[in-house]
């Protein structure tokens, strides 16, 4: 009797354990977007903001999963010394190419209307960046990895129904495909485009 | 004859330009559709990336300015001109719509048409959408070729004109064979009010209004590409299929083509 009762209270503290952690997609997407529009909203210089933007990024894209997406069926090939160096140089050219098009804007109001949960690892929310006088309201997507559902985590962006990991994904094969599939080629691309 | 070429060219190369809109509505497609979009071949892309950066360099030159003079113009004049130019591709949208089997839609466009160049004064004010009317949303014969089942073929980039595919090189052709009725009243239609000019002058407005709407986002896509002519192709593409499919936020089976390939990227 007393152990069922042991039993019983561990499993509900088990139970509030998860749902005081667990984090709903679609208010992770909101808190992230808010925390970035914060930074963009900042007066700081663009600079400050980039190097914030990256922190932001580190915290909620799965930098590693997207990398590996965007390598296509070359993944297969790389062995572990090669995926050491494409995910270090990933990574920079990631982290670059995504705040340098993140700080050109400035205070951008994005509203999460939506959620379409996939299956148990994705789920897609939906939001809208908020029209200005200057643009016209975009709609965009995000693809979020919830198989940890207390760290969900972007995977992808689809503006306007366009994917940017499908377009890296692309671009990374256009590469390797003028190269002869040498993944030495896309390495040095990436680490010229971080240093420029 | 070379005046009748220029006119194609500029004609498939506006058609061209505005392939950005999105679609309503659900087409049944092939399932196997995806399978053979997903083998869309870049059979020339030696010549294609030549024609590319000959395309850059005019847009830097030529088109890129434009765009930014008209973007300093007056804003209800800008307005104005990019009402009346989607007002007039109204003229292949209902045609398409019909084709597509889309009788309801085209009933609506043809409504709009009507309220737009008569109380929207040329087309120049939105009367339609302030009316209620459902958003506009473009088509072409690209499109219904596409809707029919028919593939993409090679990936194409035409000098000037920008990328396409043989399918919708195929459709922007239908436009000056016919197809077009704002081409054919202002070639054949015999009257005083319209000439070979004026359509000209409103399919290169039509280009430049879709430029200027986009200085931004192809300067910021160009600065974070690591193979821009690559970048244009996928986005195209994937524009394309989206509105083939008449997917506005596009879907899971049209983005990704094998949703697999993300389900075996496990990152944890």
């Amino acid at each position: 009797m007393k152990i069922k009762k042991i039993l019983l209270i561990l499993m509900f503290f088990n139970v509030i354990n998860s749902n005081l952690y667990s984090m709903e997609p679609d208010v992770f997407v909101q808190s992230t977007v808010n925390r970035a529009s914060q930074i963009l909203s900042k007066n700081i210089s663009k600079d400050e903001k980039i190097i914030e933007l990256k922190n932001v990024a580190k915290e909620t894209v799965d930098i590693i999963g997207v990398g590996f997406y965007s390598l296509g069926s070359a993944r297969k090939n790389l062995n572990d010394s090669q995926k050491k160096q494409y995910f270090k140089l990933f990574e920079n050219y990631f982290l670059k190419s995504f705040s340098s098009r993140l700080s050109e804007y400035t205070n951008p109001k994005i509203e999460v209307v939506g959620k379409k949960v996939l299956n148990k690892n994705y789920t897609i929310v939906n939001s809208l960046l908020v029209a200005t006088s200057q643009r016209p309201e975009v709609k965009i997507d995000w693809r979020v990895y919830t198989k940890n559902p207390d760290s969900p985590l972007i995977r992808d962006l689809i503006i306007e129904g366009l994917s940017l990991a499908r377009t890296q994904k692309e671009e990374f094969a256009s590469i390797l495909n003028s190269n002869d599939g040498d993944i030495k080629a896309l390495f040095k691309t990436l680490e010229e485009f971080s240093n420029n | 004859m070379l005046k009748k070429l220029i006119i194609l060219a500029i004609s498939i190369f506006l058609t061209a330009v505005n392939v950005y809109a999105g679609t309503d509505g659900d087409l049944a497609l092939k399932k196997n559709q995806n399978k053979e979009e997903k083998k869309i071949k870049d059979c020339f892309e030696k010549l294609n990336r030549a024609t590319f950066s000959f395309n850059q360099g005019l847009d830097k030159v030529l088109i890129k300015p434009l765009a930014k003079g008209y973007r300093n113009l007056p804003g209800p004049l800008q307005k104005g001109t990019s009402n009346a130019v989607k007002n007039l591709s109204n003229l292949i949208t209902i045609p398409n719509n019909i084709l597509q089997g889309d009788i309801k839609t085209a009933v609506i466009n043809t409504a709009r048409l009507a309220v737009n160049t008569t109380v929207g004064l040329l087309g120049t004010i939105d009367a339609a959408n302030k009316m209620g009317f459902p958003k506009y949303e473009k088509e072409d014969y690209g499109q219904t070729l596409g809707s029919w089942g028919i593939g993409p073929g090679c990936y194409l980039v035409l000098p000037v004109l920008g990328p396409t595919t043989v399918r919708d090189t195929a459709g922007s052709f239908a436009n000056v064979l016919g197809g077009d009725p704002w081409y054919n009243a202002s070639f054949h239609g015999n009257n005083e009010f319209l000439s070979e000019s004026l359509y000209i002058t409103s399919r290169a407005l039509s280009g430049i209004d879709f430029r200027a709407n986009n200085l931004e986002s192809f300067e910021n896509l160009e600065d974070n590409s690591i193979d821009f002519y690559a970048s244009v192709k996928s986005l195209y593409l994937q524009d394309r299929e989206n509105k083939i499919k008449n997917k506005q936020r596009g879907n899971i089976e049209v983005l990704y083509k094998d949703e697999d390939d993300w389900e075996e990227i496990d990152s944890n």
